[in-house]
């Protein structure tokens, strides 16, 4: 035998390895042709749709733009409120919730898991059903949304907040214990300093979603922008929804101008 | 093993640290130390020497117990640090400095809030978050950051600062505390040679004008036996040396560090 083929067979996978990749190709394809058949798409329905985007834009246009002083800045301004209120009102119950989460902050397995269930059954939940739930409480209006915001983003944020804990070096957390440093002591010099700025990062960012979230919310009745929406899609006033529209665009890229104004000044 | 003569005719000094039969285990039954007893006399400067991994941070750690001992004691102001809790730990440890290998400093805080951390274990908690502290203990800041020269970087950030600065701003939070004892981890692993010397010589110097007894780990024994009226030589979890510089010989550190042909 020569050198050559004495040389140790090299593969790039094992045939184990083989086997797994041509069954994710398989059930990829599987899945492919599932989804479709289960879509049911209708092929006249389909091939139609062109057309009937053109007329929903000749429908839209030109805007109404006399609606927007009858009733979308009334109802934009409500939309912002409700956000800014619901991510006040979320930042003070996740603050809690994500101190109790952070494992070396709360060295107590059991209030982790505690703290961790609540995140997860606030972030499991859709703000619009979390919504539907406020508006059978205290009946639709503002109030439902803003509690709707706030229990939706009380996952978002404390998780993340409490993700940033368990981030922050060891090594000064140690020194002000080894100081004898009561907990809410260390919590306060310690771990604060060193979690602020991604603390405002993540309250600047969750608003900035919050202010897009509040804009579907009147869909279901918890009051905003999303109430003007619903009544003008339901009259089919195109040109209403399309003022409606680019509105909620125009306070979309408002809420973004802000908040990399004042990351930019703050952080 | 060795055992030295503490004080004798003074009797043992109020701030004397009495460690006895000292186990540390991380891992059950695989012990870092493995039964320490040693008696610091409550002044001057004892180093601790030795290769890596042989015990030397646990031991230092366990006095302050930011390591959990798992049998032994360590009596220090009539009480046995290994068995204290909540409340007594804390006042326990608001009475011992300690200055870390890696500075430990709060990197988002001025230099003076650096400084006034050492005072946690004292201020209560709601003027620690209200940030109101004393101000006598803001007077003392002030005279320690003269003491280290760093008086005119108080409200700079300490993320600002080099190491040797950084390191200066450790040693002098941990004499914020007014400490009865002062405990040094390797403080000068991260540091050039030139400034591990005034380090060294800071904290000597300044444990000498407050004194304070000080404990530090080491592993330049240059360095050690230059500051140290005390060496206490660790290998393998257990003191394998113990006594003035001057006795510490090649075979000693054969002894502590294995081989020889590093001398």
């Amino acid at each position: 035998m020569t050198a050559v083929a004495k040389a140790p067979a090299w593969e790039r996978f094992t045939p184990r390895e083989r086997f797994a990749r041509f069954t994710v190709y398989l059930l990829t394809v599987a899945a492919v042709v599932t989804s479709l058949r289960t879509v049911e798409v209708i092929p006249e329905f389909l091939y139609d749709a062109p057309e009937q985007m053109m007329d929903l834009f000749r429908r839209m246009w030109p805007m109404d733009v006399g609606h927007y002083p009858q009733a979308i800045h009334a109802a934009l301004v409500e939309t912002i409120h409700i956000a800014t209120l619901g991510t006040i009102l979320s930042v003070l119950l996740a603050l809690p919730i994500g101190v109790m989460a952070a494992g070396n902050v709360t060295p107590y397995p059991a209030l982790n898991f505690i703290a961790k269930l609540l995140l997860v059954s606030s972030r499991s939940v859709n703000s619009l059903v979390w919504a539907l739930v406020f508006v059978a409480v205290f009946g639709p209006g503002p109030l439902a949304g803003v509690f709707a915001i706030a229990f939706r983003s009380i996952g978002f944020v404390g998780k993340l907040f409490g993700e940033v804990l368990e981030e922050a070096h060891r090594g000064a957390i140690e020194a002000l214990t080894a100081a004898g440093a009561p907990w809410v002591s260390v919590l306060r010099m310690g771990y604060w300093p060193q979690v602020k700025p991604a603390f405002w990062s993540i309250v600047m960012f969750r608003w900035d979603i919050n202010v897009r979230e509040s804009a579907v919310l009147g869909l279901v009745g918890a009051g905003g922008i999303g109430v003007v929406l619903d009544t003008a899609l339901n009259l089919f006033h195109w040109d209403r929804v399309a003022m409606t529209l680019a509105s909620i665009f125009g306070v979309v890229i408002f809420a973004e101008i802000v908040v990399t104004a004042i990351r930019r000044r703050v952080l | 093993m060795r055992s030295i003569a503490v004080d004798e005719g003074r009797g043992v000094n109020a701030r004397a640290l009495v460690v006895s039969d000292l186990v540390v285990a991380y891992k059950p039954g695989q012990p870092v130390l493995k039964g320490v007893t040693i008696t610091f006399n409550g002044r001057g400067m004892t180093a601790v020497i030795g290769p890596s991994g042989t015990g030397k941070s646990t031991l230092i750690r366990t006095i302050n117990r930011l390591v959990e001992p798992t049998s032994g004691q360590v009596l220090f102001l009539g009480r046995d640090m290994a068995r204290v809790k909540g409340r007594t730990l804390r006042e326990m440890r608001s009475r011992i400095g300690m200055v870390f290998q890696e500075f430990n400093l709060v990197e988002r805080l001025s230099v003076m809030e650096n400084l006034l951390c050492g005072r946690l274990g004292f201020v209560p908690a709601w003027r620690t978050w209200l940030r109101r502290f004393p101000e006598s203990d803001i007077a003392r800041a002030f005279d320690l950051l003269d003491a280290v020269g760093l008086r005119e970087f108080a409200t700079q950030r300490a993320d600002a600062l080099s190491g040797g600065q950084r390191q200066r701003v450790g040693i002098a939070r941990a004499l914020m505390q007014e400490p009865a004892l002062l405990l040094a981890d390797e403080p000068t692993s991260s540091l050039d040679p030139k400034t591990s010397v005034e380090i060294m010589e800071l904290m000597t110097s300044l444990a000498r004008r407050n004194d304070v007894p000080v404990i530090v780990n080491m592993h330049d024994v240059e360095l050690a036996k230059r500051f140290a009226e005390r060496i206490i030589g660790l290998s393998g979890g257990t003191v394998v040396f113990d006594g003035p510089p001057g006795a510490l010989k090649d075979e000693h550190l054969k002894q502590i560090y294995g081989g020889e042909g590093w001398l």
